[in-house]
């Protein structure tokens, strides 16, 4: 195993979030506040979702994950094509890492992305809303869990994309549309019969819903079916991200 | 052992054959040059070797180990230098080849070789600065450090002089001229063939995924290819005829411009143009240029025909 080269990959990708973190880090965290202050402020009045949960607390572990998951797309999606249209991606083709080195530290680096700006969102809303700490380890395990997946569907897309075009439109017709039905502002079971079984079928929506578990205790479904779900999820897309990468598929044509 | 041994290489695209069964051995310690036009395959076989493109059939091997089945090995052992001007825009000079080293498995035990490379290679004073604040043979010099972060013993450079001004292929010429004298094997690819002369023992024309010609590179020039000359004249009025003699070299005529094909060892530019004022031609202008690899592709088939 070539572990300083996975370490290298690793840190040359959150180095280079890093250095731009205004747009990769702190923009995401703002517009995620922003979402706090507008629905908390229109729709705060509501019925609590849960008991004892107030709309306002039940928002902000949703955005949380909604950032999180939004961020690590980004991550590794926008690093690959930029790369590939730059054509630098070439010194990191011609190095001795093995596919599963490359996918590991493009998806370590994307998480790491994800526990930055999900921190960070819960870092200041924190002071305006409090927010109740159920069990740390769900939390963390569905963070984790969470940017790992996207992670990894951002090397697909990063992969399969020939433009920047692509990428936006895989961004804005498959995963902002994905986070935002993913019962980020709403309890599913606020929904019409029909418009929650469709909600069953996102897997991002076990995201934010075993996230929020790890905070108040209780949630639309079990976390244990939301771990369930987002393992094989994981590993569905993990398996098509390292068999493209074994293959070469459109890198190493 | 062979630094790269090629055998039966294919590379099938949809409906083009890029590579069409190349063998080819280059030996430890060559100064190896790869010819040909653009779209000879030259860089697809180069990029196969550096692990950058799968090959359809046949196999390639650095220094013993199959670039796809022991790839790890295989990379480690060449450096390369791509022939697009590409970089990071995200990093400063050190921090791309520090990035590059760690690639490779090397940590900071690499940097004093790093700093040494920035010296040969004067970029020294433009360590902290971010790539996109280089020139463009600035950058060039950087790529070629990441060939090198390694210290591999083979260097493959793609076309390292395309685009580049006089004094810095000046530069690069001593700087890889250095590389081959510390025991590197070098193997080169060009369009221009006075650099190939200059430079490389050995030669592979490529033309059309095929090898054209392999040999010794004064064996070549021997064989008379290089030797060619094209002749531009611009004369007065449009000629009627031409002198029996020069009517085998010619090669094209656009009203009062001929241009004709000389051999440099027998013809003289001298002889030519008197033959062309006793024919009662007023010549205006006249021009030379060296033979380019179009005129050694028209030779080597002229060669080849029965």
């Amino acid at each position: 195993m070539n572990v300083v080269g996975f370490r290298t990959l690793f840190y040359k990708e959150v180095l280079r979030f890093s250095k731009v973190w205004m747009q990769t880090v702190f923009a995401p965290i703002v517009s995620s506040l922003l979402f706090l202050i507008v629905f908390g402020h229109v729709l705060g009045a509501r019925a609590e979702p849960y008991a004892g949960v107030s709309y306002t607390a039940f928002l902000v572990p949703g955005l949380m994950m909604m950032t999180v998951i939004q961020n690590a797309f980004a991550n590794t999606s926008s690093s690959l094509i930029q790369s590939k249209m730059a054509g630098n991606i070439v010194f990191l083709l011609l190095a001795p890492l093995s596919y599963l080195e490359f996918f590991a530290a493009f998806v370590a680096a994307a998480v790491m992305r994800g526990l930055f700006v999900g921190l960070g969102v819960y870092a200041i809303a924190m002071w305006a809303i409090p927010v109740p700490f159920h069990n740390a380890g769900w939390i963390l395990l569905f963070a984790l869990l969470g940017s790992a997946v996207l992670g990894a569907l951002g090397v697909i897309a990063g992969i399969w994309a020939q433009k920047f075009d692509q990428i936006a439109g895989f961004q804005n017709f498959v995963i902002v549309p994905l986070s935002f039905l993913s019962g980020v502002f709403y309890s599913l079971h606020s929904l019409p019969v029909f418009w929650r079984g469709l909600s069953h079928l996102n897997p991002l929506f076990y995201m934010v819903d075993g996230f929020r578990y790890g905070f108040f205790g209780v949630s639309d479904v079990s976390p244990w079916l939301s771990v369930a779900v987002v393992l094989v999820t994981f590993a569905m897309v993990s398996t098509l991200t390292v068999w493209m990468l074994k293959t070469g598929y459109r890198l190493r044509d | 052992m062979s630094a790269i041994a090629i055998s039966r290489l294919h590379k099938h695209y949809s409906t083009v054959h890029a590579l069409n069964g190349i063998d080819l051995s280059i030996e430890r310690g060559e100064f190896f040059g790869l010819l040909g036009p653009n779209g000879a395959g030259k860089s697809t076989l180069i990029n196969i070797v550096a692990g950058l493109t799968r090959p359809t059939r046949g196999s390639a091997a650095v220094l013993g180990h199959d670039v796809v089945r022991d790839y790890r090995r295989a990379r480690r052992l060449v450096g390369v230098v791509p022939q697009e001007l590409t970089f990071d825009p995200f990093f400063t000079v050190r921090e791309v080849l520090r990035i590059q080293s760690g690639y490779f498995g090397l940590g900071r035990e690499n940097d004093a070789w790093l700093e040494e490379l920035m010296a040969a290679l004067m970029l020294t004073d433009k360590a902290t600065a971010n790539m996109r604040a280089l020139s463009g043979g600035m950058k060039r010099r950087v790529m070629i450090a990441q060939a090198l972060v390694h210290k591999p013993e083979v260097v493959i450079l793609d076309e390292p002089t395309a685009g580049v001004d006089v004094e810095l292929r000046q530069q690069l010429w001593r700087f890889i001229r250095r590389l081959h004298a510390e025991g590197h094997t070098i193997v080169l690819t060009t369009h221009y063939l006075e650099e190939a002369e200059a430079l490389c023992g050995r030669i592979a024309i490529l033309n059309r995924g095929e090898i054209a010609a392999l040999d010794r590179t004064e064996r070549l020039l021997e064989r008379g290819i290089g030797r060619t000359l094209r002749l531009r004249v611009t004369t007065q009025a449009p000629l009627a005829g031409l002198p029996p003699a020069l009517v085998p070299k010619l090669r094209a005529q656009d009203g009062n411009r001929l241009e004709l094909q000389l051999s440099r060892d027998t013809d003289s530019v001298v002889a030519v143009l008197d033959a062309l004022r006793a024919h009662g031609a007023t010549i205006t202008d006249v021009r030379t240029e060296a033979a380019d690899l179009e005129d050694v592709f028209i030779e080597l088939t002229r060669a080849q025909r029965p």
